[in-house]
């Protein structure tokens, strides 16, 4: 079994529990795609190369994930709706250690 | 009224590859981007990235391809609207449809071709509440024309190669700038870095981080703002004008109220030629959804060929056409260029 449990709160505030695999590669914004938890085009709009800040979430559990690299401070440094526990889902690769992460979806920047 | 065979709305990648298909059937086109540059995302999001399913090109990056793009459809002389964001589109009594820009360029022709990927880029707002009563009051988002901030006082607001650049452009006009930026750190390129470090050294600019604009405050324009400082110091400062650059991102914005049908903030096709509900408007590329749609550049160049084989009947509904390759037919282009193969040397052996 290589899926582990992901809580993600969506923008209108419900909370989906979903398998996410660790064996496809795949980073948070493209689990949260995959599912459609966010409408297309609103969410991952550069394709997650940490170049558009529209994946942003917030880790609400204490899972230790990966420190940013200098494209995603740079970026979030200039989101909007930035809190301390902020990061860019794409650049979250999902691993069995993130087995029961908790997020939720920043709201769109309008 | 600029009258061409296509309009196609959107130069990224898929746009000008279409600008190569129709001039291959002898069809016009003109384009029309809301950006000042063609290219599409490939120019703007990440023209310095490469890309690696271009068919037969290992890696290139996407300024690269944006650049032989260009250089492949040059050829057919297409037209530019560029900086002016497709806004209207109607059809007058001969049945041929007038897009009009939000700047008021009309144009015309019988088929308009959608290739507007994301939608058109525009200015990322920063949520202060009474930012949208001083638009055009003292607020711009995009510098259109630097004379108005001569001897000014003007703040700027973000931490990217745009606020640096133009903090140097206007200081070095003679314009009082306060740059702020919500983290100590700059992302700009390295020399632009260091010329407003310099600037700031001399005293020519002030530089307030990390820290961000919170309010803004005038009658009928903008007189002040107000600046939130991250150890909660907060400070007012007069200005003439605020001008927040915080980046370009995408929106579908007047295309979804043309009477299309939209699923998913994306275009409807038949995948028979990729036209709309609205026959004669195709839609190509990123910005349309059928079912196993991939938004790959590939894909919307296939799509962009069969909406030009589609759009030369729809224009030439009585002439016969039989499709041919290049390497057969060569190339015409309406410079008066000719590319074809070279002809093959045939002799005997006993001449």
């Amino acid at each position: 079994m290589s899926d582990i449990k992901i809580s993600i709160k969506d923008r209108e505030n419900k909370t989906h529990e979903i398998l996410a695999p660790t064996d496809m590669s795949m980073n948070l914004m493209e689990v949260i795609r995959s599912y459609e938890l966010a409408p297309e085009g609103t969410l991952g709009v550069c394709g997650g190369m940490a170049m558009c800040a529209s994946c942003q979430c917030y880790i609400t559990s204490n899972h230790k994930i990966d420190d940013m690299g200098d494209e995603e401070e740079a970026m979030l440094s200039e989101a909007f709706n930035t809190k301390a526990n902020s990061r860019l889902s794409c650049q979250i690769f999902i691993k069995k250690e993130l087995d029961g992460l908790m997020c939720e979806i920043a709201p769109e920047e309008l | 009224m600029i009258k061409t065979d296509i309009i196609i709305i959107g130069a990224g990648p898929t746009g000008l590859f279409a600008v190569f298909e129709a001039g291959l059937l002898k069809l016009k086109c003109h384009l029309i981007d809301a950006l000042p540059q063609p290219g599409g995302q490939c120019s703007e999001i990440y023209p310095k990235k490469p890309i690696y399913d271009i068919p037969g090109f290992p890696e290139i990056l996407a300024g690269d391809l944006t650049t032989n793009l260009l250089e492949q459809c040059k050829q057919f002389k297409p037209g530019f609207t560029l900086g002016e964001r497709a806004e209207k589109i109607e059809k007058n009594k001969d049945n041929i449809f007038i897009v009009t820009t939000n700047k008021g360029t009309k144009h015309q022709a019988p088929i308009v071709a959608i290739a507007g990927g994301l939608g058109s880029f525009e200015p990322r707002k920063p949520s202060i509440e009474n930012l949208s009563f001083y638009e055009d009051k003292g607020v711009e988002y995009i510098i259109k024309n630097p004379e108005i901030y001569k001897n000014k006082s003007v703040l700027i607001a973000g931490g990217g190669d745009s606020a640096l650049d133009w903090t140097i452009f206007l200081v070095n006009m003679g314009t009082k700038v306060t740059l702020v930026h919500r983290r100590n750190e700059f992302r700009g390129a390295l020399d632009s870095v260091e010329k407003v470090r310099e600037l700031k050294n001399q005293n020519k600019v002030d530089i307030i981080t990390p820290a961000q604009v919170i309010e803004l405050k005038g009658k009928n324009k903008v007189e002040s703002a107000v600046i939130s400082k991250e150890n909660n110091e907060i400070l007012e400062i007069q200005i003439d004008h605020f001008i927040p650059l915080f980046g370009l991102s995408p929106r579908l914005g007047p295309i979804g109220e043309w009477g299309l049908e939209i699923e998913k903030n994306s275009i409807k096709v038949d995948t028979f030629d990729y036209q709309t509900n609205v026959p004669g408007v195709f839609a190509i590329g990123d910005i349309n959804t059928y079912p196993g749609k991939l938004k790959l550049i590939l894909c919307g160049f296939h799509e962009a060929t069969l909406m030009c084989q589609s759009a030369y009947k729809i224009i030439n509904p009585n002439k016969k056409h039989i499709f041919r390759y290049t390497t057969v037919s060569g190339v015409d282009g309406f410079d008066g260029t000719r590319k074809e193969a070279e002809k093959p040397v045939v002799r005997s052996l006993n001449d």
